[in-house]
């Protein structure tokens, strides 16, 4: 019999689903493992209950040939590519790519890591579309892809120095412009900050901060 | 026939200055002014400001002359070219890369010509003051005359903002800048 009970019908399936789709996600993952032994170096569920397939540098646009191309995956969407930076690491940086399959509903996260003067395989022979994504990645962390057909700046100043996302790299930069009046033009200067930088510690004066907020010495006085 | 003993409300005669101007008109036929007031009071009633929306702040210059503010009831129109204004509004973040283009459009407006900041980021960076990437105030790249502040400012702010640089061309009262 059907019932319009709310707790049965929206709040039970809730983790069934979610193991349902963990179980998906995990066969989908063996999948890949199985189709590219050599180039899958190991998959897991995360936390969040996603899909993630550690690859082989080298193996990377043969990975995502074989997701857009093979009949049980098609993920035909490439969603995002970036990077992360580890500067501890010895292989610095971590590309990671995202994928959506529109057939079958399910998405995926690849990652590959790559050191500083390393270059990774441009997939734009399969996605077209990751050529401003990786053109985007090279501006930020300094990632080069072998391949790649206009690999430049893309969302930087023209002439601009420096990779921003890099963990070493100031948040203010190295230089700051202005209009010069007497060579009529906008000229690069370093950066001079007029006002100090800010540190926030994030505490809440309601939530027993332990600094002297300003003015407050001056009660402690009387 | 009593005597008011209540404070005064009349306020100021609003026809004062229309019935001189009406007298002058009947004695003479004419009126007359400074040069310097005619051509500055034509300045205050025909500002066509460049539209250089950059972010957010250029929704609400687009608010501004929608019918709610209406700004052009105060000659106040939106100009698509640089030669053909008086007025830039530069609404939101102004980026190391716009810079030399922001200069450039600035370069090719006709003298006399005004420059309104419009919100935080085109003030001073605002939020993005400590950026590789921003300019910390356009004020940097061109000379500004009116400084709205507010993240971003209301078309109302924006408003008084131009009535602020109508002000300012009023009270100046000189042909060249």
């Amino acid at each position: 019999m059907v019932c319009c009970n709310y707790n049965a019908k929206f709040a039970a399936p809730a983790p069934l689903l979610g193991n349902l789709m963990s179980e998906e996600l995990k066969e989908l993952g063996a999948q890949v493992e199985l189709k590219c032994p050599k180039a899958v170096s190991g998959y897991e569920i995360t936390p969040q209950g996603e899909l993630l397939v550690q690859v082989k540098l080298a193996h990377i646009a043969d990975v995502v040939e074989v997701l857009k191309k093979g009949v049980v995956f098609r993920f035909s969407t490439l969603v995002d590519i970036t990077a992360v930076d580890y500067p501890a690491r010895a292989d610095r940086f971590e590309v990671v790519y995202h994928f959506l399959s529109m057939y079958t509903n399910l998405r995926i996260r690849l990652k590959v890591h790559v050191a500083e003067d390393g270059m990774v395989p441009s997939i734009t022979a399969v996605h077209p579309s990751a050529n401003w994504f990786e053109r985007e990645v090279f501006d930020m962390y300094g990632v080069l892809f072998s391949d790649h057909p206009d690999l430049r700046r893309i969302l930087t100043d023209y002439g601009f120095r420096g990779y921003p996302l890099r963990k070493d790299f100031p948040t203010t930069g190295y230089t700051e412009l202005r209009y010069d009046e007497v060579e009529k033009r906008v000229v690069y200067e370093p950066v001079n900050l007029v006002q100090e930088y800010r540190q926030f510690d994030f505490m809440s004066p309601w939530e027993g901060a332990e600094y002297i907020l300003p003015g407050d010495d001056k009660a402690e006085a009387k | 026939m009593g005597v008011a003993t209540s404070p005064n409300t009349a306020g100021v005669d609003k026809e004062v200055v229309t019935s001189a101007l009406n007298s002058q008109l009947q004695d003479k036929g004419f009126l007359l002014t400074s040069t310097e007031d005619i051509i500055n009071w034509a300045r205050t009633g025909s500002l066509h400001w460049m539209t250089f929306g950059l972010a957010c702040c250029a929704v609400e210059m687009m608010h501004a002359a929608m019918p709610r503010y209406d700004i052009e009831r105060f000659g106040i129109a939106p100009r698509a070219s640089p030669r053909q204004s008086d007025l830039m509004i530069v609404a939101g973040t102004l980026t190391n890369k716009m810079a030399p283009a922001l200069r450039k459009v600035y370069d090719q407006m006709p003298e006399p010509r005004y420059v309104i900041s419009m919100g935080s980021c085109a003030n001073g960076g605002g939020y993005y003051h400590y950026s590789y990437s921003v300019v910390r105030g356009c004020d940097r790249v061109v000379p500004v005359d009116v400084y709205v502040p507010g993240c971003p400012p209301s078309a109302e702010a924006l408003l008084y903002g131009l009535l602020q640089l109508q002000r300012k061309i009023r009270r100046t009262g000189t042909i060249v800048r």
